[in-house]
């Protein structure tokens, strides 16, 4: 079947069955790979993007349930806070092998939006649901810190 | 593109006055491209993963070269023998190339010199490449390289003997925190791996796999299957035969327009399997027929006085088993790689971590000459030697072929669980002598494992040097009668390389019963670990009938030298404050550990609070000799210390009826950002020496610290990892 949905601003028409995950249509269909695959399973957040502004796994969301939402994704996102935290991650030399950081980059982006100053509490529930095999926690952690304005000495 | 000059001379010419330094071929032509406008094109023979290792190879090409750093474009090499090895395993890539990769950026900044001297008739002498320009030091003048590239693409190469590196102190990018090159691509989801490639007209398959190694399709039925839209037809693969080496594991591939309609369509297959000769394998089983086997005399494979006679006679002897399970690599980005046909010449792209292997692969599997055989290296998202193995390519380049258009294959989740090639599973048996000063005497290290040889020769069962080498070998210590010996174990499943290999299990046995042996003494952990390390010497295992290799570095260069093993667990200890008054609940555990020819020293701190086990803190210091790229090395430091406890807290991978049980996270758990400690503390000790490996050394230290943290706050002895099994869910930090 045919579904329109609104990817990084843009209406896009995509035919396939409805039941098929967002992330394989943003994927396979529209060419837009920055979104990995990690589980399919909602259980890594390699597939993190913002509906409606509000950060959801691609890979168990049905791309029929988006139609007639905005839907953004790691190379659409944008504003203050995408600003802050890329700035942050260039800075810091957070990502290594980089394939999970879409995912960690939509999450933080989504944090900051919710809680502007979040405490390390925050930050571990806000990112609980992106892993990292690399294993780059902690300098995820300090360059949340940074994005939100936090200064190097709070952090420690 | 106008203007790649340099790149003019074809590598079809008689060997040139670099083609073989040390490391390989300096050729500068065979590296750098430079261009008019003064960018320069370094082309990297390594794979990059997360280890940085396109910043690090350019950085030492540019180093010498004298280029800003912003006009430096990275092309990734395709696989070829002429760029000497490509396996990007090992914690070798700088180790190998550091010198030779100079040589090659320096020789083109004298070809340059020569160029700009020859345009003004000066002397070269008077001529220096800077920051992409030839200045001549006699007045104003300036040449910028991208003038002066033509001219020097006619020159020879100078001899080895001519070329001048800088001294270490002019370094600008080397030893620094050089920026990434990959980065800033990598925060806008740009950059291609491995499961990102698209082709024209390409189809997608997911491969239905035995579930048991070497077992095979007896029938199927595809009749659902493709009812499924979008599913174009299904393929059986060929059976895999022994040895299984790295060919396909066999199975029915699914052909379909998307990954999601190849997903369903292998949901509604049918398939009978024959389980073969693995389909009584049970690891739980297995088990304790290991920790029989390890309480037997073994084979001796390095003897120092006579062990057995001094336990034997010992004031105090201690004795302790240990077991480690299998680990998946669970890699973010699974297997994944795509292939297609040009009459009987095949191009690949894969996330390998080795594409002259993956050509040999391609090439014995769909029986062409490997000649015919392109491999193009995308990015990884992650590697930890599950990409060392090329399975996933050989299925990409058969499928390609049988349908005739460019194919796809992805790796799920379940799939790179299920059929992986396993860390290895070890039990191992560690004696103590004890005089009645609490000093050890007598160190006996028994290791029993299935060697990673049965993956290559069928039915290997004894330990090989290769793998003792990692960790058991090479134990230093300064005991007057050590013995290793070993037992055979045959695999069931595939086993190969993760991420430092046997020493996550040689480290952690060797590194736990020291803390043992300190508790039976009475004595600091620390203290004993220090006096078995001994004062500052060169040990060489081969004097007491060892094999060693030492991760293919000479010996001269990369020694085993206690002193700098003391050192980084001297620092480590004053970093984390050993021995200063502890919260209630929480205890501290140090491990130290040579591999891979750098010295890594980490103290985990623990909390058990109201049952709860936490990690407040951890402290890592690493000695990896000269450090091509600080801060990235300290990202290696973090990540490679937390992969380790990661895998210590929650990792096994069980067999039953010869197929693994472990699915998906979170069957299978890993380390998520609340379980990760607060606060890390990691530093580089840049002693000067000559580069050792980054990636893999940091990991084998960081589960016996962690072992020897919780029994110093709980009392409890951890001897078989992961300390949270299946039958304890127990949650560290946050609340997910």
């Amino acid at each position: 079947m045919s579904v329109t949905i609104e990817i990084n601003g843009e209406a896009r028409e995509v035919d396939v069955a409805e039941d098929t995950p967002l992330l394989w249509v943003l994927r396979d269909h529209l060419g837009l790979t920055g979104t990995k695959y990690g589980c399919g399973v909602a259980q890594c957040g390699a597939c993190t993007v913002h509906v409606d502004g509000v950060p959801r796994r691609a890979c168990v969301t049905p791309v029929a349930s988006v139609s007639g939402k905005s839907v953004v994704t790691i190379e659409g996102v944008e504003g203050p806070e995408a600003d802050a935290v890329r700035s942050a991650w260039v800075e810091l030399a957070v990502p290594q092998c980089g394939y999970c950081q879409s995912g960690q980059i939509m999450s933080a982006v989504a944090l900051l939006r919710s809680r502007p100053t979040p405490s390390d509490e925050d930050i571990d529930r806000g990112m609980a649901g992106n892993i990292c095999r690399c294993a780059t926690y902690v300098r995820i952690r300090r360059a949340i810190g940074r994005a939100a304005g936090r200064s190097e000495g709070d952090e420690e | 593109m106008l203007g790649v000059v340099l790149r003019a001379r074809t590598r079809a010419d008689a060997p040139g006055p670099l083609s073989d330094v040390a490391g390989g071929d300096a050729t500068p032509d065979l590296w750098i491209a430079l261009e008019d406008d003064g960018t320069a094109r370094i082309t990297c023979h390594r794979s990059e993963m997360g280890q940085q290792t396109w910043t690090a190879m350019c950085q030492l090409v540019a180093e010498e070269l004298e280029i800003p750093w912003d006009r430096v474009v990275v092309e990734q090499a395709v696989g070829d023998a002429k760029y000497g090895d490509q396996n990007t395993d090992g914690s070798r890539s700088v180790r190998q190339n550091f010198t030779r990769l100079r040589i090659a950026g320096a020789a083109m900044r004298q070809m340059l010199e020569q160029a700009a001297a020859t345009e003004w008739g000066v002397s070269p002498r008077q001529c220096k490449g800077i920051q992409g320009e030839v200045v001549h030091t006699g007045s104003e003048r300036k040449l910028p390289y991208g003038q002066l590239a033509a001219a020097a693409a006619r020159l020879t190469p100078p001899t080895e003997r001519r070329i001048q590196l800088k001294d270490p102190s002019e370094w600008r990018y080397v030893s620094k925190p050089t920026p990434s090159l990959t980065i800033p691509s990598i925060v806008r989801g740009e950059g291609t791996f491995g499961i990102d490639v698209r082709l024209p007209d390409m189809l997608h398959a997911v491969i239905a796999r035995p579930p048991q190694v070497l077992g095979s399709v007896r029938s199927y039925d595809d009749t659902a299957t493709r009812a499924v839209a979008g599913v174009v037809q299904t393929v059986e693969l060929p059976t895999l035969e022994a040895p299984v080496g790295f060919k396909p594991l066999g199975g029915v591939a699914v052909i379909a327009r998307d990954t999601w309609s190849a997903i369903r369509g292998r949901a509604e297959l049918q398939v009978e399997w024959d389980p073969g000769p693995n389909g009584s394998y049970d690891s739980q089983t297995y088990e304790a027929e290991l920790l029989r086997k390890v309480r037997e005399p073994g084979r001796a494979r390095r003897a120092r006085g006579d062990t057995m006679a001094a336990l034997e006679s010992a004031h105090q002897r201690v004795s302790a088993e240990y077991y480690v399970p299998h680990l998946a690599h669970s890699t973010m980005e699974p297997p994944a790689a795509t292939a297609r046909w040009d009459g009987d010449r095949v191009e690949c792209w894969a996330c390998t971590q080795n594409p002259q292997a993956a050509r040999r692969t391609v090439a014995e599997v769909c029986g062409v000459p490997e000649a015919q055989v392109t491999v193009h290296v995308t990015w990884l998202g992650g590697g930890f030697g599950r990409k060392s193995k090329q399975d996933f390519v050989a299925e990409a380049a058969l499928l390609a072929r049988e349908v005739g258009k460019p194919v796809k294959v992805t790796w799920t989740r379940e799939d790179e669980l299920r059929h992986g090639y396993y860390h290895t599973v070890s039990a191992q048996r560690l004696e103590g002598a004890l005089d009645d000063a609490g000093k050890c005497t007598a160190f006996l290290h028994r290791t029993v494992f299935p060697p990673i040889a049965s993956t290559f020769q069928a039915g290997a069962s004894e330990p090989g040097w290769g793998d003792l080498r990692l960790g058991a070998s090479d134990t230093p210590f300064a005991v007057p009668n050590l013995l290793l010996e070993t037992g055979e174990a045959e695999a069931h499943v595939r086993i190969g390389w993760l991420r430092s290999v046997a020493n996550i299990y040689h480290a952690f046995a060797v590194q736990s019963f020291v803390a043992e042996l300190a508790h039976a003494a009475g004595r600091d952990p620390k203290d004993m670990l220090l006096e078995l390390i001994g004062p500052p010497r060169r040990v060489d295992p081969r004097r007491e009938g060892a094999e060693y290799d030492n991760y293919g570095s000479s010996m001269e260069t990369h020694p085993v030298d206690t002193g700098r093993l003391r050192t980084v667990t001297e620092m480590v200890a004053e970093l984390a404050d050993w021995g200063r008054p502890l919260p209630e609940g929480h205890g501290l555990g140090i491990a130290a550990h040579r591999s891979f020819t750098s010295y890594v020293a980490t103290v985990v701190e623990v909390a058990m609070v109201d049952e709860r086990l936490t990690i407040p803190a951890v402290w890592s210091v690493m000695d990896a000799g000269t450090v091509v790229n600080t801060d990235h090395a300290l990202s290696q430091l973090e990540g490679g210390t937390l992969f380790g406890l990661s895998n210590a807290l929650y990792g096994e991978i069980t067999a039953r009826d010869g197929a693994v049980v472990q699915d998906n996270f979170p069957r299978w758990r890993v380390m998520r950002m609340g379980e990760s400690p607060p606060r890390m503390e990691v530093r580089l000790v840049l002693s000067g020496a000559p580069p050792g490996g980054v990636g893999e050394p940091p990991t084998p230290p960081a589960a016996p610290a962690l072992a020897n943290a919780i029994f110093a706050a709980t009392g409890t002895r951890v001897r078989r990892l992961p300390v949270f099994g299946a039958d304890r869910r127990d949650r560290l930090g946050g609340d997910r």
